[in-house]
């Protein structure tokens, strides 16, 4: 069926070029493979698509967000940050993340060896995880998941982190941390089996973010000069233009999880967007009425803690639920991060308050506002008649939490043991761009 | 009286302020320049091509003093300003003819 529409089209081509594209469509017909079955074609160019949505948000998307928040002198090692986890990232996941997180699971708690190197990962579609798209286009959307998750934390440690040791430390987070999680949600381990649900990672993505997060900021320290030196943002339209680019990438992280050109598909992005709007509005008002100004730097913030709220919960609440989610998450956001000045640590660019928050309010979320009117495969929440929801999402929400916060505590103990985690105080105050790269941004 | 100028890595600004207020300077002038001395520079990087950054960053600190304070805040300033590593920076002490204080037209030492 697709061998002939491809075979069609491209024949069409060919009257109109010439003889060399008519035999590229010959060898079209014949290189599709046999085991293409159950595969959608629309599904499929969805998933493509949302796999590219989703690489726009870790570069240029988080690399500009996170960029333009910090002093001109570190924009080039945090906006590396961003492109090096991504490659980094990448290849780990092809030699044995995926198949650690994805393969047939091995006692509910890892996905074993079946699938590494990517072999047996081809275009026959995988009959459970999706199974109108190729297997392949599934692993690389998971792949762009698996990178968007270590790069949300470096925001943590901004400004400090030594380059060579970010390098280890993604290598270990990912493969310790992230598979784990990843399997244990979505690969078929035991949290998907006790019914937690988690659409597009609230857990696995913005929860065990904010808490390994959480682990960096304790494990590195504070930067020098906290709280004396002027700190302040050094490019807000970089993190406008990131916020930009990380809201329409968000359409392919929560629509492509769908794993489908769908209902829920649609759905999941028409809650998405909702989420944002109203968390960067609730965030606006909370603000402005405390401190007076509604600021640029705060609905950048609301929307961004607004998607991560929403991401949970996507394909399994409707609209105006996503919106009240969204508004909760903004509000309990800006208090998170009012409040951080009080604890004293210095999780630079927020991912607690961002993702932690949004995470824990999304899985919660789920277990209140779900319906299976939205989506069938879903559950219903606490204020839809299913009371038991809401305990068992609670419960994924501290294993995520704990999991992620001691599994990252005890990789950087260990590299520290091995390699010095943040830069000198001098190449510190002559900033990572120098320090790190022998390059600046600005000359 | 003399004045003391310090031309020193700009990250060890806090760690000298410190030291002096410590012994009883009650202020100074600091200005950022650039400069080199037997550093000579350093090097940066683009797609492989090399370019020599003559002149480095530097921070210079002018301290007025009574010519009793002059060791202890060489003393200070050496300790407190030095990693051991080139480009710690240098000092020069040179004599003072006057001194005024402009609020109270105090003159000499007591406006120091």
């Amino acid at each position: 069926m697709v061998s002939t529409v491809a075979w069609k089209q491209t024949a069409g081509l060919a009257s109109m070029v010439g003889l060399v594209l008519w035999s590229t469509a010959a060898w079209a017909q014949e290189a599709v493979p046999t085991a293409t079955g159950g595969i959608d074609s629309g599904d499929t160019a969805w998933m493509l698509a949302a796999s590219a949505l989703v690489t726009a948000m870790i570069i240029p998307g988080l690399a500009l967000f996170y960029g333009g928040m910090v002093r001109s002198k570190n924009v080039l090692g945090t906006m590396m940050h961003s492109f090096l986890v991504l490659c980094v990232v990448s290849v780990v996941w092809a030699l044995w993340g995926y198949s650690l997180a994805f393969a047939p699971d091995k006692g509910g708690v890892i996905g074993g060896l079946d699938w590494i190197l990517l072999s047996g990962v081809g275009a026959a579609p995988h009959p459970v995880y999706a199974p109108t798209v190729p297997h392949v286009s599934f692993m690389i959307f998971q792949l762009l998941f698996a990178a968007f998750t270590p790069a949300l934390i470096v925001g943590a440690f901004a400004e400090r982190i030594r380059f060579s040791a970010l390098v280890g430390f993604i290598v270990a987070w990912s493969m310790f941390v992230y598979a784990p999680l990843a399997h244990w949600m979505w690969g078929g381990g035991w949290l998907s089996r006790l019914g937690a649900v988690d659409f597009a990672g609230g857990t696995v993505v913005h929860l065990s973010a904010g808490a390994s997060a959480l682990a960096c900021a304790l494990v590195l320290g504070r930067r020098r000069g906290w709280r004396t030196d002027y700190m302040a943002p050094h490019n807000l339209p970089f993190v406008l233009v990131g916020t930009g680019l990380l809201w329409f990438g968000w359409f392919g992280f929560n629509g492509g999880s769908a794993r489908g050109a769908n209902g829920v598909a649609a759905g999941a992005i028409a809650a998405t967007h909702l989420a944002a709007a109203a968390s960067a509005l609730a965030w606006m008002v909370i603000e402005w009425s405390h401190r007076g100004k509604p600021t640029v730097l705060g609905v950048a913030s609301g929307a961004v803690a607004g998607m991560a709220s929403v991401t949970a919960g996507a394909g399994f609440v409707g609209p105006m639920s996503a919106a009240l989610l969204g508004a909760t998450a903004g509000v309990l956001a800006y208090l998170a991060i009012v409040w951080k000045g009080k604890f004293g640590y210095d999780d630079t660019l927020d991912v607690v308050g961002l993702h932690g928050v949004g995470g824990f309010v999304g899985m919660l979320g789920v277990g209140l506002l779900a319906s299976t009117s939205v989506n069938p495969a879903g559950p219903n929440g606490l204020l839809f008649g299913n009371s038991g929801q809401l305990g068992i999402q609670a419960v994924a929400v501290g294993v995520a939490v704990v999991f992620a916060f001691v599994g990252t505590y005890l990789i950087l103990k260990v590299l520290d043991g091995m390699i010095e985690l943040r830069v000198s105080p001098e190449e510190e105050a002559t900033g990572l761009d120098l320090s790190q790269h022998n390059e600046r941004a600005y000359s | 009286m003399k004045l003391v100028e310090a031309i020193i890595k700009p990250f060890k600004l806090d760690e000298v302020k410190d030291a002096l207020l410590e012994i009883g300077v009650q202020g100074m002038t600091v200005t950022e320049v650039k400069g080199f001395g037997r550093q000579k520079g350093h090097k940066e990087t683009y797609r492989g091509t090399e370019y020599t950054i003559e002149f480095v960053p530097k921070v210079k600190i002018e301290v007025a003093v009574t010519d009793a304070q002059v060791p202890k805040v060489l003393e200070t300033i050496t300790r407190a300003a030095k990693t051991g590593s080139i480009g710690d920076g240098k000092i020069f002490v040179r004599d003072l003819s006057a001194a005024v204080r402009i609020r109270t037209g105090e003159a000499g030492e007591s406006a120091l």
